[in-house]
């Protein structure tokens, strides 16, 4: 039986220790979540179709990703499923946003 | 007025969460899959995340309940025997214990 890679709760093998640190949380974190509530908000993405499209990820793209980036990443996922962007659009702009302002 | 909820289970009833494993969606997390609980609150019925998640309209609802756990059920070497696991369950994944 497979157990999908976000659900690992338990898992000494998967989940390793709790980092029960504080932490802050960075700018673009705070703007990936804003972006979630706009998307929710107009109607264009539901909270399960974001889970699922995390769900679905590569496994080991999945693991390689912070909290915020699989956000962003199923964000994408999602716009591109119901075309509201193409993959294209969204990497052309990213490269511009790089040039603009430097490497992320 | 909404009608009543056609809830299978009530509160105090003893559960046994389905062990399925199928590909899609699914809130039910694996650490209690297979496990028995005891149904702590009905919430009422809500659409079904398994259809929402494909752009699907989650009809029909589907009753969702708290199911309580005992820790000491749910995970080996669990010590402290008084700790309690609560978990929102849909109906679909739970069955008489």
């Amino acid at each position: 039986m497979a157990r999908g890679h976000h659900d690992i709760g338990g898992s000494e093998r998967d989940a390793g220790p709790i980092d029960r640190g504080e932490h802050q949380l960075e700018d673009w974190e705070i703007l990936a979540d804003a972006v979630n509530q706009a998307l929710g908000a107009v109607g264009v993405k539901r909270t399960d179709e974001l889970r699922r499209a995390r769900e679905e990820m590569d496994s080991e793209l999945y693991r390689s990703l912070k909290y915020y980036e699989r956000w962003i990443a199923s964000m994408e996922t999602i716009l591109i499923e119901k075309k509201i962007l193409t993959k294209e659009e969204i990497d052309r702009k990213v490269e511009e946003f790089a040039k603009k302002w430097g490497e992320p | 007025m909404g009608r009543a909820v056609r809830a299978r289970f009530k509160p105090g009833d003893r559960v046994l969460v389905k062990m399925e494993d199928r590909p899609g969606h699914i809130r039910t997390p694996w650490y209690v899959r297979g496990k028995r609980g005891w149904i702590e609150r009905v919430y009422g019925e809500f659409r079904n995340p398994e259809s929402l998640a494909y752009g699907g309209d989650g009809l029909p609802k589907r009753p969702l309940y708290l199911v309580g756990f005992e820790q000491s059920q749910v995970w080996d070497k669990y010590e402290a025997a008084k700790d309690k696991l609560f978990i929102d369950i849909y109906e679909h994944w739970l069955e008489p214990a």
